[in-house]
């Protein structure tokens, strides 16, 4: 259980007073939903929320293949016969962690169906392969994120998925915000963060017009750290900031110009 | 000059003032009065680049051009422009003159030896432009060939009609060579005598440069960078690093000599050049994209930061000064937002010397301007005129806070007027050297007056439609054609008109449908077969997602019985949609009001029968849940191509969709090329991991005003060819019993020829679902 508690203080800076809500919620084990683009700092906010409640905290990256057994757990072969694996929902339901499903929509819609039961006043998880009923410990609590910014229709959330969550929506943060995270995270000095940011904000604008997404603040991250290892700032942001987000020809030459006019 | 009273052998007689001229002119053996006026001028011009040679062949050549007898005027073009074109290609006289000698040869033997003066009048323009003796021949050879071919015979008379075009081809070059390479000459003059050989208005109208697609042509084979290529760039550097969302109007810079038109922004968008060639200064170079991106940079600061400002109590001169002065605000504060943008501002800045006016001759007005201009931007300007310096520093104290503002840097733009002010400011002779700064826009905006001219303002008025006259449908969307003899598209060549489909009676189709009710029982099976099951279950696997308990226990059995487990006993699953987007594109021409002959249905046309196939596709693609659209083309000439909707990819199969169909009627003809490129426009803009246009037509692609049977063939293949770099699957179901000649032509292997039209309702949905299979 000590493998999934998380030992020293993550950074995260506030944009609002989303940590007192969310201990609110906690005090109430409302399951909670993250939305917001990508690398906005979701994951990073539950991951400092599990360390200021002082709760384990499992994640779970979802993805397409991902099947329910997966969360659930499943059947393994042994010397002697069959052996029952709990899966990451199953073990924190039992050890009463915080259970964190990342980028839910990537699952499938029927693999999500699982989490059903444990969101409600029932709070179980009912195994039917093991004929086993889980009481969900008092500590769990489950937290999803989800990304709202994908075009593709296939990928939403049910409704009856969606309505079971209390939600936070999160968003990229105002630039002397961003600026100041940026600086903390990596140590840059502020004037080159300043700039990062801007060049992050002119991707940003160009979300619908070729970009399904801006450069987050992990990119960002991303650019400073490079520089502060002494890469050159022009080749750093290319290589973190825009090589990533684009295929496109013109919008990369774009952004090229964009950094050129900026670090001179 | 009385040259009537004087025999004209005259001239022969007159005296040179240099010996070596006089023996010379003897051996130029010419009589005419008004070359023997000038003779002496040219010769000492030729004289300074010419060696003894040179001038031997010089004056040779001038000789037998006098001897052509077509009066003095071919001799004086050539004898005055020759030593310029030798000099401009570099004094390589030796290459250039036998051709130069064969061309007017060529030209004198041809009804065309009135194109000979023009000829030599403009070579040295054009030679100025295309400064090798290579580019002047692919020059010449160009022009030979457009002689050659357009040359007119008419009913066996031989070459009796001088070409039309010619003379304007030599008009016009100093003009084409200014704007587009030897290579794009060629091209724009190929198309030209292709498309309009037998044509002399016409042909005429395209030489001079004054139809529509000769100029678009030429536009197309332009130097520099073109606006139609960097648009999406521009649209994107707008929109990322100024938030600015408005529109890009280019106008054209090649055919506007007179006005010179120069950037500007209105309420209807920022207004652009058409092309931006790079810029060689004295700096570093610039390429066209970062000019575009300058201007448009200067545009969006003036948006941002200047405020309009009265201009009736000011003189012109008080507001050019303060458009500079203001100019070279919103640029500093645009260099502070963005510091690259220094260096494409300072490249494209004149730098103008600090002696290069004279203020006691000439009006020095814009070169001061221009000069403290360049101080404000430049640190590094290296001008000492104290008042300059004392301003520049004015200026940046007046930026050092914040961004100070248009009326504040317009004080300090009068105030230096001011103090810097000359008598010879007035002076008609004005200095232009170095101080046009083009990337900045006309500054309308910066103006407002409060007192209107005394003229009517007729001008306001707002244009209406004529009352009575609505606008019908969509404007027509223009599709290149390919030629398929140059290997080029015709640019904006076929108009598409799209439009919905009129309606008809629904019930119609239905009683169709009924009709067939055997048949679609027998579809309805294989579309059971075929439905996507969305999840399907692949069992022993030796990885999986999942223990395959069953297997899994058969495999322990046999482990614990001594014998070799089976390793397979995990399951996984797949996941088997189909994700297929259709288009049916009906060709609905006259011919298919054709009757089919005997069997069960005579009498019925091919139109009917379409009607009752693709009422039975649709339904069963319905069915299936594939996506699909229906629509149907016919074509009256390249300015009127018909698309008609039936059915959106949105829309259910319902009603509206099959009152559509029944409404189907025929007439026209085919053109193939165009309808197949506006379908695959839709079909593009589809999210589907398969796109199929499915084509189903009874003949081959014509039309009434194309004679050359093969180039509709060659534009529909070529259409074809673009859809497959798209990603889109065509496919063609042919009516034609004859058709296998062209179809494989056009579509490659994706065909079928349909013998028995009276099968079509079986074939048209089977055929359908073994594509999709």
């Amino acid at each position: 259980m000590s493998d999934y508690r998380i030992h020293r203080e993550p950074f995260y800076q506030p944009q609002g007073n989303e940590v007192t809500l969310f201990e609110a919620a906690y005090q109430a084990r409302l399951p909670v939903m993250v939305k917001g683009p990508t690398g906005c700092g979701k994951s990073r906010f539950i991951e400092y929320m599990a360390w200021k409640l002082g709760k384990p905290l499992i994640t779970v990256a979802c993805n397409e293949d991902m099947t329910a057994s997966d969360l659930v757990g499943r059947y393994l072969l042994d010397a002697g016969g069959t052996r029952w694996l709990d899966g990451p929902l199953t073990t924190a339901a039992r050890i009463g962690a915080i259970c964190y499903l990342d980028e839910i929509v990537e699952a499938r819609q029927d693999t999500t169906v699982v989490i059903h039961p444990l969101t409600d006043h029932r709070r179980v998880l009912p195994l039917d392969k093991k004929g086993e009923l889980i009481e969900a410990h008092p500590d769990f609590q489950l937290v999803i994120s989800y990304n709202p910014g994908y075009q593709s229709l296939m990928k939403d959330l049910k409704q009856s998925t969606k309505q079971r969550f209390t939600a936070f929506d999160f968003d990229y943060p105002e630039a002397a915000l961003e600026t100041q995270i940026v600086a903390r995270e990596t140590g840059i000095d502020a004037a080159v963060a300043t700039r990062l940011i801007k060049i992050g904000h002119v991707a940003r604008n160009l979300k619908g017009h070729g970009l399904d997404e801006g450069v987050s603040t992990r990119l960002i991250v991303y650019a400073a750290t490079l520089i502060r290892s002494g890469v050159e700032p022009r080749d750093a942001c290319r290589m973190a900031m825009v090589r990533p987000i684009t295929d496109d020809a013109d919008i990369r030459e774009t952004l090229d110009h964009a950094i050129d006019s900026t670090f001179v | 000059m009385a040259t009537g009273f004087r025999p004209v052998s005259d001239a022969r007689q007159r005296q040179m003032l240099h010996p070596q001229v006089q023996a010379w002119w003897a051996a130029l053996d010419c009589g005419f009065a008004p070359v023997a006026d000038v003779f002496e001028e040219c010769l000492y011009e030729a004289l300074t680049s010419f060696s003894k040679p040179q001038m031997e062949a010089y004056i040779e050549a001038a000789r037998v051009i006098g001897k052509l007898g077509r009066g003095p005027e071919p001799l004086l073009a050539f004898l005055e422009e020759w030593p310029a074109v030798v000099a401009a290609i570099g004094g390589d006289q030796e290459s250039i003159l036998p051709e130069v000698m064969a061309a007017i040869r060529a030209m004198q033997k041809s009804p065309n030896s009135s194109s000979i003066t023009p000829f030599l009048q403009t070579l040295a323009a054009v030679a100025r432009r295309w400064p090798s003796a290579d580019q002047l021949r692919v020059y010449i050879d160009v022009a030979l060939d457009l002689m050659a071919r357009t040359s007119g015979s008419i009913h066996g008379h031989h070459t009796t009609f001088p070409s039309p075009g010619l003379p304007e081809l030599f008009r016009q070059a100093p003009h084409l060579a200014s704007l587009a390479s030897t290579a794009g000459l060629k091209n724009w003059a190929e198309y030209g005598i292709r498309n309009y050989a037998d044509h002399p208005e016409r042909q005429e109208d395209y030489f001079r440069l004054q139809s529509a697609d000769s100029r678009a042509v030429l536009q197309r084979e332009r130097h520099g960078t073109l606006f139609a290529d960097v648009e999406r760039k521009l649209d994107l550097y707008l929109r990322a690093l100024w938030r600015d969302s408005d529109p890009l109007v280019p106008y054209s810079t090649a055919f506007d000599e007179l006005r010179k038109p120069i950037p500007y922004y209105d309420k209807l968008g920022l207004r652009v050049p058409d092309v931006f060639d790079d810029f060689h200064g004295p700096g570093e170079p610039v390429s066209g994209l970062d000019r575009y991106r300058a201007v448009l940079a200067h545009m969006v600061g003036h948006r941002r930061w200047s405020r309009a400002q009265i201009a009736d109590n000011w003189s012109p001169f008080q507001r050019m000064a303060v458009e500079f002065f203001e100019d070279c605000r919103i640029e500093t504060l645009l260099i502070r937002e963005y510091p690259g943008l220094r260096r494409i501002f300072l490249a494209l800045h004149p730098h103008p010397r600090a002696d290069a006016c004279d203020p006691e001759t000439t009006s020095c007005l814009r070169h001061r301007l221009a000069m403290i201009s360049r101080a404000l931007l430049d640190p590094a300007h290296g001008y000492s005129d104290p008042v300059l310096l004392d301003f520049v520093q004015r200026f940046h104290a007046a930026l050092a806070v914040g961004e100070s503002s248009t009326a504040e840097i317009a004080a300090l733009a009068l105030a230096y007027v001011t103090r810097t002010r000359r008598q010879s400011d007035q002076l008609a002779k004005l200095h232009f050297d170095d101080t046009v700064i083009d990337y900045r826009d006309d500054n309308r905006q910066l103006w407002q007056f409060i007192e209107q001219g005394d003229e009517e303002d007729a001008f306001d008025v707002e244009r209406k439609l004529e009352p009575g006259e609505e606008l019908k449908g969509l404007p027509p969307r223009h599709y290149p054609e390919w030629d398929s003899q140059s290997q080029t598209y015709r640019p904006d060549w076929v108009s598409v008109y799209e439009a919905l489909h009129p309606s008809g009676d629904a019930a119609q189709i239905d009683r169709l449908l009924q009709k067939h009710a055997v048949l679609a029982k027998q579809l309805k099976r294989l579309l059971d077969l075929l439905k996507p099951q969305d999840r399907v279950r692949i069992r022993y696997q030796e990885d999986g997602s999942d223990l395959d308990l069953d297997t899994a226990l058969r495999s322990l059995i046999d482990f614990k019985s001594g014998s070799t487990p089976d390793p397979r006993i995990n399951m996984s699953h797949r996941t088997d949609g189909r994700d297929i987007t259709v288009l049916l594109l009906l060709d609905l021409s006259e011919s298919l009001n054709q009757k089919v002959g005997a069997g069960g249905t005579a009498g019925q046309t091919i139109l009917e029968l379409s009607q009752e196939a693709v009422s039975l596709l649709a339904w069963a693609i319905d069915c299936l849940g594939d996506s699909c659209a229906i629509a149907g083309f016919h074509s009256n000439t390249r300015h009127e191509v018909r698309y008609q909707h039936i059915k959106g990819f949105s829309e259910r199969w319902d009603d509206t969709v099959k009152a559509r169909l029944a409404a189907m009627e025929a007439g026209w003809s085919t053109r193939m090329g165009a309808a197949l490129r506006h379908a695959g426009h839709y079909l593009a803009q589809r999210k589907a991991d398969k796109k199929i246009l499915l084509l189903l037509t009874d003949g081959e692609p014509a039309d009434i005003d194309v004679s050359e049977p093969g180039h509709l063939r060659a534009d529909a293949k070529k259409a074809v060819e673009e859809l497959n770099t798209q990603g889109i699957t065509t496919f063609c179901l042919s009516l034609d019993a004859k058709a296998d000649e062209y179809v494989s032509e056009i579509f490659g292997k994706r065909w079928r020829v349909l013998d028995r039209i009276e099968r079509l309702p079986e074939t048209l949905p089977s055929l359908y679902l073994e594509l999709t299979r």
